[in-house]
């Protein structure tokens, strides 16, 4: 064999960094689409990355052009921009190019050109003529549960199953005899295979990096499943490696056949030299028209945010405080509960709610009764010890219509015949009556609500594949008093605290995970929930937690719930815990928060054509939970579409401002923490999660095609692992159109209430958690907590702030101009811009 | 109750006519026309049915329309009513209006969202025309729209590679079903004297005088039914284009492959059964191919992994057990079966994206890790082999690619060293000859008897060469009128009785079709001068009518039903006897290529992925 220097393990180690890294739909976990980027600079990745493999990173000039003109934005913002990036004296100059001159926006690309030689001086298809079957291959082998007949695997990894799948049959995969040689012949690699393609050795790394993103989706999919093969349920063995390998093979068999034999390598009769994919984007003057567009586009929103906040924060309070509270609520920090909570404030204007995220700071793996697998219940990143059984659930039901018998030739035609009617009917009734059955996933369904937890570990040495079964006493009160310490509430207690995790059910939707809690990776947040009002109410944690300066009055009980975000309902766990007393005031809050969901339904309900918003509120909530059992809808909700701010610190910051569902809400108080110790754990997760989503929905608004995953209408399930448009067509990472259609591309501002030298000092904790602030991916702005002064983070210092616009309109009416919103005439970025309502202040 | 028939036809052209002209952003208009009109449609067949229940199911008989006639040759819209139209109706009709409330929400906001409603409609038109049709020609009109609909929805994302490619390669192999009538059509009218209907086929003796004047013809044309019949139902060795055509949106897939269109291979054999019935021939090789399509298509289905091509093959094996049914008569079976069929797949399409949730949650439960288990090694081998040669798909897509595809291809590389400029001087050539001979009227003259042939060779080379024309999409425009003027000149010149109005009527609809294509090319070349055939240039991305006006100009040059090329082609065909062997075949295969060569200039100009860069666009591969 031919000694090669080229370090194959090494090409395809820098290939996986760049493929997307989004696992099986079953673990969806929103993440920044560009992450192989995040180290440089925001403007100086995306155009890198654009150069490199073609995507689109801005808006069109003609939409930025388009969004000025209807205001959208704004002169003044735009004009301080240039004025910050060009220096005073160019501002003519620049405005007009801005928004006259003419360029070239074409998308060269430099993934790609090497390949495509092929088709230029062989005119060879080689993509058509090798990936449907390598797809079929890699999709059964992969299976986790659709096709009925099992892929011969030897357990050992996908190449040497296909040898053994070889050896074995009679009919072979490749036409000619030399593929098949190759595959069996021990001494065969990657380097030699590319040697009989491409011929030359400086030209590998191009090659290996072009054939694999013309097929980015399935690439990325075995490199996540070969880093973390515990995502499948039936566990596969593969390596990138592996399906090289096998790609190699089947492109020199496609070309014995085409050309019978007579070929030579590619690079031949190519005397173009070898470029590095990707290699940072050189400067230009349309890139920085481009950036100072985005720019404006978000300062403009921005500035609007910090003007409410800012004309809020000058007007005295309406609330007095001298009533006691009547309850606390705290909420996951998703924006989607933005609303709910200003709802549930409307209604009983003495309760108090807060936000921390949706995994109330317990991590484990849960199991439900009877499951194989355990489901992991915190954040990605995180790696519990802990493991929470469901013990005593009722019996589950099954879906006839979707027994695989029906693909077997008897039964299905017995099936046909008889089931086949049945279906006309369950199909009348799911058109017309739609209602929860077995298919559809529900988030309450995640745990039954009348099963017990195991929670409480009584004995350390009960474990359980190396899982602890339960938390000891002292390990619930330190997460007691991590959560309750983080949101700064540890005094003032009210009878009931609620804890209200959220969870989206709806029907038909392979993408429901991206729904879910995502600091619960993806999953309903109702057992972390029951969870940690079941710690926070032991009468031992309070008694660890009254010596650490904690103490909580008997009287005080905490009761778990979920919130569907997609039907807008929510279910309450343990409540037989409740005193005589506290019963009372629960049904009396029950009430609150069920007028506070109606409030919620209709504010949503103006995004939806299948809902008339001035109906009847009954009919509106009506609607709403069908929406989430309608098999025809493909917008049960909208997911995280148009988040675009995190707010760190009281709710008095926020609490008479309209953000339109568009705000993260962590609570925290600067005054429990005056030098930042509690703010590390607090922002800690703001980048991976809020930032991650936020740069998901950005990259999936921007390019839907090649960053997201394009409309959901024609979507395959393939292997229960992912969705493809066509049935010899790649995986589809990102966001479908259908999630993102509402949503602003614009990055995520982060606001801290606290000093500025402080909020410095937290972000520097760890470098991982500075780049996302260094490096420009979410913005920060620092609210002095004193002189409500703002400040923003640029190049690594804070500087003062102060809003370009002076007044924001006021309204005591907000349902009334939720009622008078129009619906957006097209999901083209300017029509559907026009659908988020400005900032207002409430009265 | 004959009269009543002619609603089921008027209803839907109708309501397309109305869809057409409502403004793409009015989705709720759009909806509310198609659905109720489909109500009152599905409320109209139930009364029909009813009264026909009660007046004892006589089979019903209406000639509704005289579309041309001559002494000699009569083409009328005949329709026909009994227990298959029925249940095909029926089912049909309460389908579609499912689908339209599904599509209401489902489609909202779809940048084509009056595209399909309007598609749909069409759909449902030449579906409501070909289950009640009563005649061999009436029935092509309705199959020939299906085929077209099919085109448009497969390549529904027409901004994208894989639709835009597979809606042409369905389409060429409907063709080759659509050439398969129109031959029966041919013979059919040359052997019976006249253009017979399905209810003259139900009168035994008349059909059994028939086949023992004609023997082995009777056989070639039930063997081109049951071809037709196979294409279009996905049959061995035909199925693979199933799975490829469902690109379109999940409800659209739903209606064509999951229930309508792909069962009216079933519907045509049930139509015919009354002719093939007593030839062995014939129905052991429906039984026989059935039965292969079944165990092949099942085997298929076991090793997908993606659900709807799952769904896709165990629909095809149930119909190969339709076949079956057929073909021993058990027709009330083959109904039933057709229903539950197209309901059960139809709902299982329709929930396949919760197949995800759904399985992944029983899996949780229930999931045991599957433990090898012991075999011998004769039956591991045969295993493997079998589960390669499905994964394979049993190498159908190859054999379609090698047969269908690769020739023409082949030839069309061997004719592209004539330059464009010599093609059209021997054309216009060709054209003086013809147009002598054909006003002379010495037409018996053996030359003319000679010239013929030749001339639909040279046309069906014209059009090889339009179908492979890579540089010039004009040149190819050109060769493909020219063929056709060939194509008609092979005909005029032997037929003494072909008068100047059939020339006139054949050449207005090509001429009309010509010169707004030649437009719609010229405002193209305009843009970029670049009319390469040779890759997409999705035009339609700035520019969505002149697409919509060149397609149509296509459809119209090819014979689109109802337009005067289609009646052109049609009487001309009716004027070529039996024994023109060499004469019927190039013209055979002539139509078999030119709607696809003329639909290839409309994909490679018009769809797929624009070649201006500065918007976001699919990856090929997506």
């Amino acid at each position: 064999m031919q000694k090669n220097s080229i370090d194959i393990e090494h090409v395809l180690d820098e290939l996986k960094h760049f493929l997307p890294s989004q696992t099986s739909l079953k673990d969806f976990i929103h993440h920044n689409s560009l992450h192989a980027f995040q180290h440089l600079k925001f403007y100086d990745a995306i155009f890198t990355a654009s150069d490199s493999f073609g995507y689109h990173v801005t808006l069109e000039l003609q939409d930025y052009r388009a969004l000025y003109k209807i205001g959208r934005i704004r002169e003044d913002v735009l004009c301080k921009i240039i004025i910050a990036h060009k220096g005073e004296e160019n501002i003519d100059n620049w405005k007009s190019i801005l928004l006259e001159k003419s360029f070239d926006e074409s998308k060269e690309s430099r993934i790609g050109n090497l390949r495509s030689y092929w088709k230029k001086l062989h005119n060879i298809d080689l993509d058509s003529a090798v990936q449907p079957l390598l797809f079929r291959l890699l999709a059964t082998y992969l299976d986790q549960g659709i096709s009925l007949w099992k892929f011969p695997d030897s357990g050992s990894g996908f190449l040497t199953s296909i040898r053994y799948l070889e050896s074995t049959s009679i009919s072979s995969l490749f036409n000619g005899k030399r593929a098949r040689q190759l595959l069996h012949d021990t001494s065969t690699s990657i380097a030699s295979l590319l040697n009989i393609l491409v011929g030359k050795e400086e030209y590998f790394e191009q090659y290996l990096f072009d054939q694999q993103f013309t097929h980015r989706g399935w690439s990325g999919m075995i490199t996540t499943i070969e880093q973390r093969p515990d995502t499948l349920y039936d566990t596969k063995r593969i390596s990138l490696h592996d399906v090289v390998f096998i790609e190699l093979l089947l492109e020199i068999d496609a070309l014995d056949r085409m050309k019978r034999k007579r070929w030579k390598p590619l690079l031949q009769n190519v005397n173009e030299p070898p470029c590095k994919i990707v290699s940072k984007a050189m400067k230009s003057e349309l890139n920085d028209v481009r950036m100072m567009w985005q720019d404006a586009f978000e300062w403009s929103y921005y500035d609007e945010v910090l003007a409410g906040i800012k004309q809020a924060q000058e007007k005295p309070t309406h609330y007095s405080n001298q009533q006691p509270v009547s309850f606390q609520a705290l909420f996951c920090i998703d924006e989607r509960e933005c609303s709910l909570r200003r709802h549930i404030e409307f209604v009983d204007r003495n309760c108090e709610t807060l936000g921390t995220p949706g995994f109330f700071g317990v991590e484990f793996y849960f199991q439900p009764e009877n499951a194989k697998f355990y489901d992991k219940l915190c954040p990605a990143p995180v790696t519990p010890k802990h493991l929470i059984k469901e013990i005593g659930t009722e019996s589950r039901q099954h879906a006839l219509l979707y027994s695989q018998k029906t693909h077997t030739l008897l039964a299905g035609g017995l099936s046909s015949l008889s089931l086949g009617f049945a279906s006309a009917v369950q199909l009348f009734r799911h058109l017309f009556f739609p209602k929860m059955s077995p298919a559809i996933s529900d988030a309450f369904a995640h745990m039954d609500k009348k099963a017990v937890l195991t929670i409480e570990n009584i004995n350390v040495q009960n474990t359980e594949n190396g899982l602890q079964i339960g938390f000891t006493i002292e390990e619930m009160a330190n997460r007691v008093e991590g959560l309750l310490r983080s949101v700064g509430l540890i005094e003032n207690f009210a009878s009931i605290v609620y804890l209200i995790a959220h969870g989206s059910s709806s029907a038909n939707n392979p993408h429901h995970g991206a729904h879910d809690c995502g600091a619960c990776s993806g999953r309903p947040g109702s057992v972390n929930a029951r969870v940690m009002a079941f710690m926070a109410n032991h009468k031992r944690v309070r008694d660890v937690l009254r010596t650490k300066g904690i103490s909580l009055p008997t009287s005080t009980q905490f009761i778990g719930a979920l919130h569907d975000t997609a039907a807008d309902q929510i279910e309450y766990y343990d409540e037989e815990v409740l005193t005589s007393t506290n019963i009372h005031l629960h049904k009396k809050n029950i009430t609150a928060f069920e007028k506070a969901l109606d409030l919620n339904a209709k504010e949503r309900s103006r995004r939806f054509a299948s809902i008339n918003t001035l109906q009847s509120i009954s009919k509106i909530r009506k609607a709403i939970n069908e929406r989430s059992v309608s098999l025809f809808e493909p917008r049960p909700e909208l997911g995280h579409g148009t988040n675009t701010l995190c707010i760190i610190g009281s709710r008095n910051i926020t609490k008479q401002v309209f953000l339109d569902r568009r705000a993260f809400l962590n609570s925290y108080d600067y005054k429990t923490d005056p030098d930042g110790a509690l703010l590390t754990g607090v922002m800690r997760p703001i980048g991976p999660v809020c930032g991650g989503i936020n740069l998901e929905y950005y990259f999936s608004r921007i390019d839907n095609h090649k960053l997201g995953a394009g409309t959901k209408l024609p979507h395959h399930v393939v292997a229960l692992l992912g969705v493809t448009n066509s049935f010899d067509g790649d995986l589809r990472p990102g966001l479908p159109l259908q999630m993102i259609e509402v949503h602003d591309p614009v990055r995520l501002l982060v606001l801290v209430e606290h000093f500025p030298e402080i909020v410095l000092k937290t972000i520097q904790t760890s470098p991982e958690m500075y780049e996302w602030y260094i490096n420009e991916w979410v913005h920060l702005v620092a609210i002095h907590p004193e002189t409500h002064t703002f400040y923003t983070f640029s190049k690594g210092e804070f500087t003062e702030y102060i809003p370009l616009q002076h007044s924001i309109p006021t309204t005591s009416d907000i349902l009334s101009i939720i009622n008078n919103a129009k619906e957006m005439d097209s999901n083209y970025i300017v029509d559907a811009t026009k659908e988020n309502l400005p900032v207002y202040n409430l009265k | 109750m004959e009269l009543l028939l002619q609603f089921f036809v008027w209803i839907p052209l109708l309501v397309f006519l109305l869809v057409a002209f409502v403004h793409h952003s009015k989705e709720s208009l759009l909806y509310k026309i198609t659905v109720s009109a489909t109500g009152i449609y599905t409320f109209l067949l139930l009364v029909l049915a009813t009264l026909w229940g009660v007046n004892n199911s006589p089979a019903l008989h209406l000639k509704l329309l005289i579309l041309y006639a001559t002494d000699s040759v009569e083409i009328v819209l005949d329709f026909y009513f009994d227990w298959i139209t029925l249940a095909f109706a029926l089912v049909g009709s309460i389908l579609m209006l499912l689908l339209l409330v599904f599509s209401r929400y489902y489609l909202h906001r779809d940048e084509g969202y009056k595209r399909f409603f309007t598609t749909l409609q069409f759909f449902f038109l030449s579906y409501s025309i070909l289950v009640f049709s009563g005649n061999y020609e009436t029935l092509f009109i309705g199959w020939e729209f299906i085929g077209i609909c099919s085109f448009l929805l497969i390549g529904f994302y027409r901004d994208r590679y894989l639709p835009v490619k597979n809606s042409l390669k369905v389409l060429s192999v409907f063709r080759l079903g659509d050439i398969s009538l129109i031959l029966v059509m041919w013979m059919s009218h040359h052997l019976w004297h006249q253009n017979i209907t399905f209810a003259q086929l139900n009168d035994f003796s008349l059909v059994q005088q028939h086949f023992s004047e004609n023997g082995a013809y009777t056989v070639l044309v039930s063997f081109m039914i049951v071809l037709a019949a196979i294409i279009k139902s996905a049959q061995f060795p035909f199925s693979s284009w199933l799975p490829r055509a469902m690109e379109g949106p999940t409800t659209s897939s739903a209606i064509f492959y999951g229930s309508l269109s792909i069962h009216i291979g079933v519907f045509l054999l049930l139509r015919t059964y009354p002719y093939w019935q007593y030839s062995i021939t014939i129905q052991s090789s429906v039984i026989s191919v059935g039965l292969l399509t079944s165990l092949i298509g099942i085997s298929i289905a076991k090793v997908q992994a993606s659900v709807k091509a799952q769904i896709a093959y165990s629909s095809v094996a149930q119909i190969g057990l339709m076949f079956i049914e057929v073909a021993l008569g058990w027709h009330t079976i083959a109904l039933f079966h057709f229903a539950g069929n197209a309901f059960l797949r139809t709902y299982q399409l329709l929930v396949s994206p919760s197949v995800m949730s759904y399985t992944i949650h029983e899996m949780l439960f229930s999931f045991t890790p599957k433990v090898p288990k012991t075999q011998s090694l004769l039956s591991q081998r045969i295993y493997n082999t079998i589960y390669v040669l499905s994964i394979k798909e049993w190498n159908m897509d190859s054999f379609q690619r090698f047969w269908l595809w690769e020739p023409f291809k082949w030839l069309g590389s061997r004719i592209q060293v004539f330059s464009f400029k010599t093609t059209v001087i021997l054309q216009f050539i060709l054209h003086i000859i013809a147009l002598t001979l054909t006003l002379s009227n010495n037409k018996q003259s053996p030359a003319a008897e000679l010239i013929s042939p030749v001339y639909s060779i040279i046309a069906f080379f014209y059009i090889v060469k339009a179908l492979s024309e890579r540089e010039n999409a004009i040149h190819a425009w050109v060769s493909l009128t020219g063929a056709l003027l060939l194509l008609m000149f092979s005909v005029t010149i032997l037929i003494p009785e072909f008068t100047i109005i059939q020339i006139y009527i054949y050449l207005s609809g090509i001429i009309v079709s010509f010169i707004t294509g030649m437009y719609c090319l010229y405002q193209i070349k305009k843009l970029d001068n670049d009319t390469s055939l040779h890759y997409y240039h999705g035009h339609t991305y700035n520019n969505k009518k002149l697409g919509f006006v060149f397609l149509l100009s296509c459809l119209g040059l090819v014979g689109l039903p109802f337009t005067p090329s289609f009646i052109g082609i049609d009487v001309m065909l009716s004027h070529i006897h039996m024994h023109n062997t060499i004469q019927i075949v190039f013209l055979a295969l002539s139509f078999m290529i030119i709607e696809i060569s003329a639909l290839r200039i409309y994909s490679r100009l018009f769809t797929g992925m624009h070649k201006h860069t500065y918007h976001a666009m699919a990856y090929r591969s997506s």
